[in-house]
């Protein structure tokens, strides 16, 4: 099974792999990481079968390293994500990510009152619920799920 | 305490703290001095209760105001940015107390400004200073804020106040009827976190049978100028009236309050029950008030 595995998805030498993404979501990942103009080798996989989630999503990119901001907004989406930092072929290391208590900057405010889309403000948010994740703007002090909130990067 | 935008930002002790403040000032106990101090008043949005009752509140404590009332005579017309407006308003005045559309208003100014900064209203967001005024009534009506049954009718959706007032009294162990029309209920994320903190509450059509048990009715109005579609507003205008018949039944400490202005959901005749509050209560705003800017001004 882990060899067929490997013929999907080719080992990278440096990099990050996103592994465990909730199955369907690495589109949305992609998104945030901004791969639609890739310089470098990327591979998304969708759907495969996985031991510890039955479905997962992975993505493989060579000569990356996220942010802090980055990882903090896949961990919104698919927060049982794992990050693997990989270095001449080998694991360096290996995390699940987790949820961040706060976002900021890098969602855009649904509330079309929200002074976030009003004024020049960065916008703050709070996790206000785990699972479902939904987040607070501390500014207008909506709750919203995290589908329903745009990314900006 | 450095400005009050928001009640989620005001802790169990700074509302004790406000009510013992706001009752020494109403009984004369302490004189809190403001002379030589200059409050500015910004009301980008027309208000005549909360823009006097603040007035009042400076004026009573020997300060003296600076008033902006509704955008249009303002640079804000002519397309400056509320930072703009507000960093200069901050270079006269010694604090700010603001009133705006626009969901976090307040929030922001209190980023940007180096002068305290009172949330007297943003959009359909908070508004701390009427849930505080609130709570002071309802402490001298009770002689305490713990273990109350408290109802709140009308509109629930988009009432700020009834926001704020559920939140500020989650920490005294309420308990909690809401009586709305099906499309003016109270709002999933308050009602998720009284759930959190363990709250009981009751969403209610018929308010009838709650009457005997309650300690406090606080009746809102069904806004007419949140609604976009003014045939919405007709359907559910009259949902709740409150008049003598239906206050026969309650406990003789039962308080009928409202945070004003009122159009049909309390009969006029109701004035003179010895259970209507709505007009002390808006009294107790003056004192409220005079307590929150000697709090963040620093006076006491």
């Amino acid at each position: 099974m882990n060899d067929k595995k490997q013929l999907r998805v080719d080992p990278i030498k440096n990099g990050t792999v996103i592994d465990h993404i909730a199955a369907g979501k690495a589109l949305q990942v992609a998104d945030i990481l901004n791969l639609k103009n890739p310089e470098n080798l990327i591979m998304i996989g969708i759907n495969l079968s996985s031991n510890k989630i039955g479905k997962k999503d992975i993505i493989k990119i060579e000569n990356r390293k996220l942010s802090k901001d980055e990882v903090n907004s896949i961990a919104l989406i698919s927060p049982n994500a794992t990050l693997i930092i990989i270095e001449d072929y080998k694991v360096i290391s290996k995390q699940k990510i987790t949820l961040p208590e706060k976002i900021r900057k890098h969602l855009i405010c649904p509330n079309p009152n929200c002074v976030t889309n009003v004024e020049q403000v960065t916008t703050k948010f709070q996790i206000a619920n785990q699972n479902p994740v939904e987040v607070r703007c501390e500014y207008c002090e909506k709750t919203y799920r995290i589908e329903n909130v745009k990314f900006r990067f | 305490m450095n400005h009050l935008v928001s009640m989620r930002n005001v802790s169990k002790a700074d509302i004790l703290e406000l009510i013992n403040l706001a009752e020494k000032i109403e009984t004369g106990k302490v004189r809190p001095d403001l002379s030589k101090r200059l409050g500015a008043l910004l009301f980008f949005e027309p208000s005549t209760r909360t823009y006097f009752s603040f007035d009042t509140a400076i004026k009573r404590l020997g300060g003296r105001s600076l008033a902006m009332s509704g955008s249009g005579s303002t640079s804000v017309k002519k397309g400056e940015t509320l930072a703009d407006t507000l960093m200069t308003i901050s270079q006269y005045a010694d604090f700010i107390v603001m009133r705006h559309k626009i969901e976090g208003a307040a929030q922001f100014a209190s980023e940007i400004l180096d002068i305290p900064v009172i949330n007297a209203g943003d959009g359909t967001n908070q508004h701390p200073t009427q849930a505080m005024l609130d709570l002071y009534s309802i402490y001298k009506t009770q002689g305490s804020l713990e273990n109350l049954k408290i109802a709140m009718i009308g509109d629930l959706r988009l009432g700020r106040t009834v926001h704020s007032l559920a939140q500020a009294l989650s920490d005294f162990n309420p308990t909690f009827y809401f009586a709305s029309p099906r499309h003016l209920q109270m709002p999933k994320y308050i009602k998720d976190e009284l759930r959190a903190k363990q709250i009981h509450f009751e969403e209610i059509e018929d308010i009838k049978p709650i009457m005997p048990e309650l300690d406090i009715m606080y009746v809102t109005r069904i806004q007419k100028e949140r609604f976009a579609v003014l045939e919405d507003y007709e359907k559910v205008k009259d949902a709740y009236i409150i008049d003598n018949k239906i206050l026969e039944n309650v406990k003789s400490n039962f308080k009928l309050m409202h945070p004003l202005p009122r159009v049909n959901e309390i009969k006029p005749e109701v004035d003179s029950n010895p259970h209507a509050y709505y007009f002390p209560q808006a009294k107790n705003g003056v004192f409220m008030r005079q307590a929150i800017i000697s709090k963040i001004m620093k006076l006491v």
